[in-house]
């Protein structure tokens, strides 16, 4: 059943699918991760800090983001983030946004959700005694916080954040409805193009198999290494 | 914000003549309710038997199970659509390749079967690990008692286990339902897709997705109120949230 393959038709598109494709969704994963995970801390904080309003809001947020599929938010922010861009700039018309810049809006207003509710877990991990002991060494909130709860609870979830990651790698090919370039993007348009849509799927399937396993088996070492005894 | 409104736009008449916006909407509300139950289905059954593979002390039963997990888990959802839509046909032989090309309502029996298997995975695990929190002296019970294997499971471990992990399954239902939307990709016209059509017709953008949303959000209403009753329902007394 391989015998009409066109193995050869991977080989040509390497240097694009990889240079081109494979950079722009690790570049976006990165800085999603990383945009989710600071404005998921936000988020976990507000629903925290005991003020109701805050709190509400954020609840809010969080749970309007996490009851919508991720296609739909794509789409949403696609056609929102112009808007945004021309509220934002004081423009007289919507601005051009680049697809890079549109999916990292989308994608890290999506996380943070999600990131959000791991943060909350890790600081509601840590005993209350230690944020007390931390103001009545007279710590302020900011400090306590900086120095005191986010760092225990950033270490004690980071192989679930990690493992978010791994999801959110895996979401990004959805930018696939935007025709972006994706790495899957890359796949999709050289298959189409040569004809090679066997090929190329699979190939595809077999890049995101390895990075994905690879990737949760140095989650769990890592997780096996910093695992806290208690 | 210089967006033109115009709410007004759900009952003005939609060009594939079948009616009006909101007529087409919600054609992709049951389309995307349709796809989310069979799958769902799927993705029970399934689960339910990786997840007990994968318990069982046979090492080979547990390896499978294993592999399963992994394979569904590493791929992105809409890979795996693409290689149930366009890779599994041309891998077949000539006639059933064909057989499946012509197939009606293809993208809506590969979304179904696709969005199944890869949630099976996640309900494989959520079972795993709620047969790993039942106490050991369960299974060893229902030995003593001259239960075989399988009705250790059907009548002791799965019931239960099934009880303890009521909650969880509630949210991989809801990804479930969400998950179908990635199947706009193969050409299932649910919820988002129509949504997107609407847009594309009628250029009202923000109306057509805030109707989107608002139905999305009613059916997690639905689903968690519903879920929740279930729960009541099921809960043993004296046990795990029983009165």
């Amino acid at each position: 059943m391989f015998s009409n393959f066109d193995f050869d038709v991977i080989r040509r598109s390497l240097p694009y699918l990889f240079l081109d494709g494979m950079t722009f969704t690790l570049m976006l994963t990165a800085l999603s991760a990383v945009g989710g995970l600071v404005f998921g801390t936000l988020l976990a904080l507000m629903r925290l800090s005991g003020l109701k309003l805050l709190g509400r809001i954020a609840g809010l947020y969080v749970d309007l983001m996490r009851s919508l599929p991720l296609v739909l938010v794509i789409f949403w922010f696609y056609f929102l983030v112009p808007y945004i861009g021309q509220w934002l700039t004081g423009a007289s018309r919507p601005i051009r946004v680049g697809a890079f810049a549109s999916t990292l809006v989308t994608f890290i207003m999506f996380e943070a959700a999600y990131f959000s509710e791991i943060m909350r877990a890790g600081i509601q991990s840590i005993s209350k005694g230690q944020p007390a002991a931390a103001s009545a060494l007279g710590l302020t909130y900011s400090q306590s916080m900086r120095y005191i709860v986010l760092p225990q609870a950033f270490r004690n979830m980071l192989p679930v954040l990690l493992t978010q990651t791994i999801v959110l790698f895996q979401d990004t090919s959805l930018v696939y409805v935007l025709s972006i370039p994706d790495f899957l993007g890359a796949a999709s348009k050289v298959a189409q193009r040569d004809g090679r849509l066997v090929e190329m799927y699979l190939f595809a399937a077999a890049v995101y198999f390895v990075i994905s396993c690879f990737a949760s088996w140095g989650v769990r070492r890592l997780q096996a290494r910093i695992a806290i005894v208690r | 914000m210089n967006y033109n409104w115009n709410w007004g736009i759900f009952w003005q008449p939609s060009p594939n003549g079948t009616g009006n916006y909101l007529d087409m909407l919600l054609s992709g509300l049951v389309l995307t309710i349709e796809t989310a139950l069979l799958a769902w289905i799927i993705a029970l059954v399934i689960g339910t038997i990786v997840g007990v593979m994968r318990t069982l002390p046979s090492k080979a039963a547990s390896a499978i199970g294993f592999c399963y997990v992994e394979f569904f888990r590493n791929i992105p959802l809409l890979v795996q659509l693409f290689l149930w839509f366009f890779v599994l046909p041309e891998l077949l032989p000539r006639s059933a390749g064909l057989w499946l090309k012509q197939m009606p309502n293809a993208p809506f029996w590969t979304a179904s079967i696709g969005v199944g298997l890869f949630m099976s995975v996640r309900v494989a695990e959520q079972l795993r690990a709620g047969i790993g929190s039942l106490p050991r002296g369960q299974k060893m019970a229902a030995t003593a008692l001259g239960l075989t294997t399988t009705q250790a499971y059907s009548y002791v471990l799965l019931p239960i286990a099934f009880r303890v992990i009521l909650p969880p399954l509630t949210s991989e239902f809801l990804s479930t339902i969400k998950n179908t939307s990635v199947a706009i990709t193969i050409g299932l016209i649910e919820l988002t897709g129509q949504a997107r059509a609407m847009q594309e017709f009628s250029f009202q953008v923000f109306e057509a997705f805030t109707a989107a949303t608002v139905l999305y959000l009613l059916i997690n209403i639905v689903v968690v109120i519903g879920m929740r009753l279930l729960e009541r329902q099921v809960a043993i007394p004296g046990y795990i949230s029983g009165k």
